[in-house]
């Protein structure tokens, strides 16, 4: 005969034997999850209702890039309205994805667009193979090219995803909230 | 032999009746659609459906109309005939099972006498459950006739699950009948004037309750679906019109169970301490009374995990059973002793 050693762990499968109690421990734990999806019930849903409702993000969220001018108002040396970018393709170097493209001129007297010797005449990013890493913002020697907020880039065609300068220096339409202090 | 009805009603009130029956009961079925999908959001903290129309009412609509204009598909390995005919049967006999329901006593509408029912059977509880088992035709039908072997699972699991639960959910009924000493369901009422049969047939109210769960499928006794390992069980084949009887028979049978629930153990249209409003309440007095029911069912589907097969088997012929019978016995010793 088959005798089982001291190791042997008997797995209880069914409800303990005792018909009349685990009837009523079964009911009671019923009951018992009745009332928690109760609890459920009477609050208030936590959906965020996306399309009109929108979560916050924070701050150093990594969203649609955008490059910057100097401000408007002339205060470090009459470069007011430039753009910070200098053409140097150190983000193009950086960028793990390959999808920045940039083509340097020269800046001349007449036509003046950076503050720097050089300007970037092409800035393109294409945001269909971007992945948001955040590298091109450090590479970058004069914080012209920053992550922004925006995540809501979907679009009918590739081509509409490559992102040419004008639009990354345009003011962006702020589609997305920005996390407060202490939220 | 024919079952004597307990009112004589002129043929084309009978017909106006079934009319009016079948026009109001179906329009609760898109309701209950919708009050299922929004609970069981609000169940889960989230909203349930709120984008079609306001608060997501036309959602029922939507979808309904999104099944009707699919194709009528079908699988090579089905047998036709069948196949079109199973779900015909579950959602005719939802149909006729709604038609026991009293809404309300015999009113005079007009000068006419006319029951707030669509048919007093002197039988009630035993159409009821000739009804419930020719609905398992729908199911096991259904399943077989489909050809695949998730839809003939999902079928064999209901055979054996409704055939295990009629017998308690009958042996339930038979307290309320031997206390009532009627089989009629306005007589059963009407024998609830002076206190409704929830409290002295307390457990077999449970018990009865607990095994309409299985009875009508619900969660968590929904193994002839059991969407999780059977993909849908007896349904998983059917699409377009012939899922959505299926999905509308299985609603309106949530419907009837509460109608049954609350006339037999709830006082149907009475109220409690003793106030007789005018006629006209009642059948708002009884649709009130089977929302509350209704509310139940979504409420445990909220709640409860699916039973596993032999757990089911050993709940409902070793617990349940017993107990049924237990209490069918006690009800007896005592009529027996009081009368």
């Amino acid at each position: 005969m088959w005798t089982p050693g001291d190791d042997l762990i008997e797995v209880q499968r069914a409800p303990a034997p005792g018909a009349t109690r685990s009837t009523w421990r079964t009911f009671r734990e019923t009951v018992r999850g009745l009332m928690t999806t109760f609890g459920r019930f009477l609050e208030t849903p936590v959906t965020v209702q996306y399309p009109e409702e929108k979560t916050p993000v924070y701050p150093r969220f990594r969203g649609r890039h955008k490059l910057h001018r100097f401000d408007e108002t002339p205060h470090d040396g009459g470069q007011g309205g430039l753009e910070k970018c200098v053409g140097c393709s150190l983000c193009a170097a950086a960028c793990p994805a390959d999808c920045i493209r940039v083509v340097a001129a020269e800046n001349t007297p007449e036509n003046r667009v950076s503050a720097g010797e050089r300007y970037a005449a092409v800035y393109e990013i294409n945001l269909s193979r971007c992945i948001f890493c955040g590298y091109c913002e450090i590479a970058c020697p004069f914080d012209a090219i920053t992550m922004g907020h925006d995540y809501e880039l979907s679009d009918y065609d590739r081509s509409d995803l490559i992102f040419t300068k004008e639009m990354l220096l345009a003011e962006p339409l702020e589609r997305t909230p920005l996390r407060n202090e202490g939220e | 032999m024919l079952a004597t009805v307990g009112y004589y009603e002129e043929w084309w009130i009978q017909i106006l009746k079934a009319i009016v029956i079948f026009a109001v009961g179906l329009q609760l079925v898109p309701v209950v659609l919708l009050a299922e999908r929004k609970l069981l959001g609000r169940f889960q903290s989230r909203y349930g459906p709120n984008r079609v129309g306001p608060y997501g009412a036309l959602q029922p609509l939507a979808d309904i109309l999104k099944l009707l204009t699919k194709e009528q598909f079908r699988p090579t390995s089905s047998i036709g005939f069948l196949f079109m005919f199973a779900p015909l049967v579950s959602i005719v006999t939802a149909v006729a099972a709604f038609a026991i329901i009293p809404f309300g006593n015999v009113q005079h509408i007009f000068g006419t006498p006319v029951g707030l029912y669509g048919i007093d059977v002197s039988i009630g509880p035993l159409y009821l459950f000739a009804f419930g088992a020719v609905a398992f035709y729908g199911i096991m039908l259904g399943g077989w006739s489909s050809g695949s072997k998730y839809s003939f699972l999902g079928a064999m699991r209901g055979a054996a699950q409704l055939i295990s639960y009629e017998v308690s959910q009958g042996l339930a009924l038979v307290g309320v009948i031997f206390t009532a000493q009627t089989l009629s369901l306005t007589g059963i009422v009407q024998a609830q004037a002076g206190m409704w049969y929830i409290v002295p047939q307390f457990f077999g109210f449970l018990i009865f309750l607990t095994a309409s769960f299985a009875e009508i499928n619900r969660a968590p006794f929904d193994l002839t679906e059991a969407d999780a390992e059977l993909v849908g069980g007896y349904n998983t084949e059917f699409g377009g019109g012939r899922f959505a009887s299926y999905y509308f028979a299985e609603y309106l049978n949530v419907l009837v169970v509460s109608g049954i629930v609350t006339t037999v153990f709830l006082g149907g249209w009475l109220l409690p301490f003793g106030i007789h409003p005018p006629g006209w309440v009642d059948p708002f007095v009884v649709l009130f009374k089977m929302s509350l029911f209704t509310f139940f069912f979504i409420w445990v589907r909220a709640t409860l995990p699916r039973l596993r097969y032999d757990q089911l088997m050993s709940f409902g012929w070793k617990i349940l059973l017993p107990l049924a019978t237990l209490n069918a016995l006690v009800t007896a010793v005592l009529v027996v002793v009081t009368h």
